[in-house]
């Protein structure tokens, strides 16, 4: 089976800014992958290259094995591109942009019974003869989304879908586009809201100034990167007597808490034993799990 | 996925968007370049209409009024295309058009023939409310179809230029107030070219609109300053290379794709 998504060692210039650097990345079909990073890290620009909204300086980027540029017409028929930005235009409403945009596509009237079913699932009935002007920021986000679906593509590219939602429709659009993944849709989402990948994503690759830094299934990312923590509160004895043994791990103390930077979890075991040999005794203890968020924080160098 | 039927589809679904996009707006894309076309000819010709006599036997408002008609055709071709695309830039939808498998063939055509249309319309309305109080020979009219075609597709492609080129509404403005504005103000609408200096003749005579305007007027009364033939060969080869022009910079994705 070909790949949803393929990019071969692409880069695009803005004058002397790289903002995408030199980036080869396989997407297989069905996969629900998410694109990470900070602001600037060049995350739409992949996308737009990938939607023919700008011409790569250089490097090949394929749809299911249509090349972006040279087939940019199958390519194009291939994925369904929600832009970051809310767009609309302002003469139309929401059915008229819909249908439209199905028809740029070449699909003809028969098609309009998926539009409304579209409408339907984004819940834009009420609105769906409201201009697009008229819209608060969230339907508008949902029109965006129904006019990346009216040509019933295979592959769904989202980026940053749930920029400026609130909690409530970010729930509604994750189980929406999660629903869309197990219909077999390969989804791609960008977000740099790290427990929106982890909720969601299969992989995800970390982007930083244009170039990839991580990239890898979400669990083996998080295993990688989760050095545990333990966090022990112990008395006042441990201020002076703490063993070498236990100094050995790296830790920090702040206020008879010490958090320990576990390498595996057998050191409990030996921290715990060593405390009890010293007669240090434990007053409270608690692990502490690493999410994406730290992963990303070591990764991107970002604040 | 694609074939000869999506590309139709495709290209008409655009057409139908860019000719509502104006309809729905008609107020102001339609009604308001009529009443100045109107205007003019009621002010001009009242004026002047005992005055001067252009042609032998062609009173001076019916010699007024196939110009003000190729003028406000060209103008409302040129605007259509061109503020439909810069809106589009501006509000950022033009991402819309750009996601889709449209070739630029298919961009070129459809914003071309929503140009033409809304020219030839608001033409056509000038036209039929002149003719309720003025008389006006028809001598030639496929020589006024054939103005009225390649003069709407010339200005539709030179917009559809400037819609691409420019990035804002004040560069638009410039373009129309220091491009079209004077090309058209200095076309012979209101005199023939005769009737100028003979330095101000040659000069005409490089103005584009010039030949648009004889020629067209050449439809209705069977006289004009040049040969209507003449006036075709130079309009045919300025829509050509506006057009070539056109589609070379749609293809290349020029500050559209970037
Ligand atoms: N059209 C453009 N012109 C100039 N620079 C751009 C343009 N688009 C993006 N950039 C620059 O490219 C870099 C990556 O931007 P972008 O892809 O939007 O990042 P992200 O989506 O990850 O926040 C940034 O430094 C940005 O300023
Ligand atoms: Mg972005």
């Amino acid at each position: 089976m070909k790949p949803a998504i393929v990019y071969r060692n692409v880069k695009k210039n803005y004058g002397t800014v790289k903002a995408v650097n030199g980036i080869s990345l396989s997407i297989p079909q069905g996969e629900f992958f998410g694109l990470l990073g900070p602001n600037g890290a060049g995350k739409s620009t992949m996308i737009n290259m990938l939607g023919g909204l700008a011409n790569p300086s250089s490097g090949k980027i394929s749809v299911m094995g249509r090349d972006v540029q040279k087939e940019y017409q199958e390519a194009r028929h291939l994925v369904g591109i929600v832009p970051q930005e809310l767009v609309f235009d302002p003469f139309f409403n929401v059915r008229e942009m819909l249908r439209f945009q199905a028809g740029y596509f070449g699909k003809s009237r028969e098609n309009d019974r998926w539009v409304d079913e579209v409408i339907d699932r984004l819940d834009l009935r009420d609105k769906a003869n409201t201009n697009m002007r008229a819209l608060s920021g969230g339907m508008k986000r949902r029109a965006l989304i129904a006019q990346a679906l009216v040509h019933r593509p295979p592959v769904i590219v989202l980026d940053e879908p749930t920029a400026g939602v609130d909690v409530e429709l970010r729930q509604k659009l994750w189980s929406f586009i999660k629903e869309l993944n197990k219909e077999g849709h390969t989804i791609v989402l960008t977000t740099h809201y790290l427990e929106e990948a982890e909720a969601l994503c299969n992989s995800v690759a970390m982007l930083r100034l244009g170039k990839i830094v991580a990239l890898d299934t979400t669990r083996n990312l998080l295993k990688k990167f989760s050095t545990k923590n333990l966090m022990l509160r112990l008395n006042f004895m441990a201020k002076k007597s703490l063993p070498q043994s236990v100094k050995n791990f790296s830790y920090v103390e702040s206020d008879g808490a010490y958090i320990f930077q576990l390498k595996n979890i057998t050191d409990i075991a030996e921290i715990t034993e060593a405390l009890k040999k010293s007669k240090i005794e434990i007053i409270d203890m608690q692990t502490l799990d690493t999410d994406l968020e730290n992963v990303f924080l070591k990764l991107t160098g970002a604040k | 996925m694609v074939t000869l039927k999506t590309q139709i589809i495709g290209t008409w679904t655009l057409l139908k968007k860019e000719l509502l996009r104006f309809w729905r707006v008609a107020f102001q894309t339609v009604a308001a370049p009529v009443i100045t076309g109107i205007l003019y000819l009621l002010i001009f010709s009242h004026v002047l209409d005992s005055r001067l006599e252009v042609y032998e036997g062609v009173p001076y408002s019916a010699f007024l009024i196939p110009g003000l008609i190729m003028m406000s055709l060209l103008q409302n071709a040129f605007s259509n295309s061109s503020s439909s695309l810069i809106q589009a830039k501006v509000m950022g939808n033009i991402v819309f058009l750009l996601l889709t498998p449209l070739s630029y063939l298919q961009l070129f055509f459809a914003f071309l023939a929503a140009s033409i249309a809304r020219g030839i319309f608001v033409g056509v309305c000038i036209y039929l409310i002149a003719i309720i109080y003025i008389d006006l020979p028809i001598e030639h009219p496929w020589f006024l179809f054939l103005f009225a075609l390649l003069g709407g597709g010339l200005m539709g492609a030179f917009g559809i230029i400037a819609g691409v080129w420019c990035e804002r509404f004040d560069q638009m403005a410039a373009f129309g107030n220091f491009v079209i504005m004077p090309l058209s103000m200095l076309s012979g609408v209101f005199y023939s070219i005769h009737s100028l200096p003979v330095a101000w003749q040659g000069i005409s005579q490089l103005n584009p609109f010039f030949y648009m305007i004889d020629g067209f007027r050449f439809g209705f009364f069977g006289k004009s300053d040049v040969s209507p033939y003449f006036s075709l060969g130079v309009v045919a080869l300025f829509f050509i290379v506006l057009s070539f022009i056109t589609i070379r910079m749609l293809k290349s994705g020029f500050k559209l794709r970037n």
